[in-house]
């Protein structure tokens, strides 16, 4: 019979994180800002098809980076978790809060228990109702979470993204503002964008996609 | 996310709607265990709703009244739902079942729009609402019959549709107008005589609140216009730009009209 090594836990997770971590700084990063009516998202995407972004509720926004199965995973998860709690209870009843504690649960398992840690990170934004205020969350791919307000980031640069995106920030932007602040935050040479807003345009599905056009007026319109 | 390692979708498995996922976590309605026969129950019934074409889509309109028997049980019940952007459901027959269904209905179809990326294409929708009426059967067995009405604007073909079901989820696609409820033999009789595929917006509004001021004159289960308490049907309209519900401001005088002329 073989005895396994000891491995002591703080090398296990270290070794673990540093895998999630690499595994997601080979990927590109995905800004979100808060402008005056709603919240936008900004990835650079060269693929036109393979989304990063995409509504999971009524005021309830998902955007991932890192490897595109495990996100997708976790996006198609959330979409359920949510419209069975809407379908269960009330449309009201569904809450980014409960849906990224869900998150946080399934990736803290994963990290934990599995072979391989999922090298994901994500990014939840909900507009809030009425007069209360946004609500942004990323998640971390060991089930770490963390509440933004204003503007937030993920993905391989999330750190210089995030420090130029602050130093830019202002509240009560508008869309073309923000769009051309999100857009010169990320280095140059970007291949794609793609694009999607939150927005209180008092429709009952808030979420709204940009299209390349959209994005690209924008950010010529400086 | 109680199974983070099920795989979503993967290529082994057959795709999963919303209403398996429903399934899987023991929330689907069920008929298990029903015998016997629902009609001294005293359940709402809904009547007549009716969609008719006209030049660039297609109207749907139904009236407000729901009965238990031989009294009213609802006077501003509403039997005429969007399903998504570009389609509409109508319901008949059991108003809690039906409800239900057109909630079921909805949802699936926002689940897979958001899943996916793209609106499931109308034929699709129509086909669903088809399996989840033929789920109802045994029900429709015990008196609770549920037949739903579907319209949409059709991107594929580039012009608005409507289908018809029967209880055993048979799904019929007509080309000119589709009416289901008690009251419906009198509005496709009146629609027979004026139905005209080249007509426009307004002229097809007008026949699609004669008809169902015609069905309301001679079926008792249906009301017409309540000019009295300004209870008026449900109108929706669909065409390449999508849907509309209109207003009761808008729909009040294509009404009073129709009132004055389907005597």
């Amino acid at each position: 019979m073989t005895m396994p090594f000891y491995v002591p836990p703080e090398q296990l997770v270290k070794d673990r994180a540093d895998f999630a971590r690499k595994g997601i700084a080979r990927g590109r990063s995905i800004a979100a800002v808060e402008y005056a009516t709603g919240i936008l998202l900004l990835a650079e995407n060269p693929s036109g098809t393979l989304h990063k972004i995409s509504e999971i509720y009524d005021r309830i926004a998902f955007a991932g980076v890192g490897k595109f199965n495990e996100f997708e995973l976790l996006r198609v998860a959330g979409i359920r978790h949510a419209d069975v709690k809407g379908y269960m209870y009330s449309r009201s009843d569904v809450s980014a809060k409960s849906l990224v504690n869900a998150f946080a649960q399934t990736l803290g398992n994963i990290f934990t228990h599995e072979v391989k840690p999922f090298e994901v990170e994500l990014l939840v934004a909900e507009l809030g109702v009425g007069d209360q205020p946004n609500r942004m969350y990323r998640v971390l791919y060991d089930g770490t979470l963390y509440d933004q307000s204003g503007f937030a980031a993920i993905g391989g640069n999330s750190e210089e993204l995030s420090e130029r995106l602050e130093a830019a920030y202002r509240p009560g932007l508008s869309l073309e503002e923000a769009v051309r602040l999100a857009a010169g935050a990320f280095e140059n040479g970007v291949e794609g964008w793609e694009g999607a807003i939150l927005d209180r345009n008092g429709h009952r599905r808030a979420f709204r996609k940009l299209t390349a056009e959209e994005i690209a007026e924008c950010i010529a319109a400086a | 996310m109680s199974e983070p390692k099920a795989p979503a979708g993967g290529i082994t498995e057959s795709p999963a709607g919303f209403a398996q996922v429903l399934k899987a976590a023991g929330l689907a309605p069920t008929w298990d265990g029903v015998h016997g026969s629902a009609a001294d129950l005293g359940l709402a019934d809904a009547t007549t709703v009716l969609a008719v074409r006209y030049d660039a889509g297609v109207y749907m309109i139904g009236d407000r009244q729901a009965t238990e028997g031989y009294s009213v049980a609802h006077r501003r019940m509403k039997k005429v739902f969007p399903s998504d952007d570009f389609s509409a459901v109508a319901i008949s027959g059991t108003a809690g079942l039906a409800i239900e269904l057109v909630k079921l209905f909805q949802t699936e179809l926002e689940h897979y729009e958001k899943l996916e990326g793209t609106r499931l294409s109308l034929e699709g929708r129509a086909n669903f609402l088809a399996r989840l009426v033929r789920q109802q059967l045994p029900m429709a067995f015990q008196g609770l019959v549920v037949v739903p009405l579907f319209c949409g604007f059709d991107h594929l073909v580039g012009s608005g549709r409507l289908f018809t079901f029967d209880v055993v989820g048979g799904r019929y696609e007509e080309d000119d107008f589709g009416a289901t409820g008690s009251g419906s033999r009198e509005a496709k009789s009146y629609l027979r005589s004026h139905f005209d595929p080249a007509m426009d917006a307004v002229e097809g509004l007008s026949v699609a609140m004669q008809s169902l001021v015609a069905a309301a004159e001679q079926d008792v289960a249906t009301s017409g216009p309540d000019v009295r308490r300004g209870i008026y049907p449900n109108v929706i309209r669909i065409n390449v730009d999508g849907l509309v519900e209109l207003a009761d401001e808008e729909i009040a005088p294509i009404a009073d009209a129709a009132l004055e002329m389907v005597r």
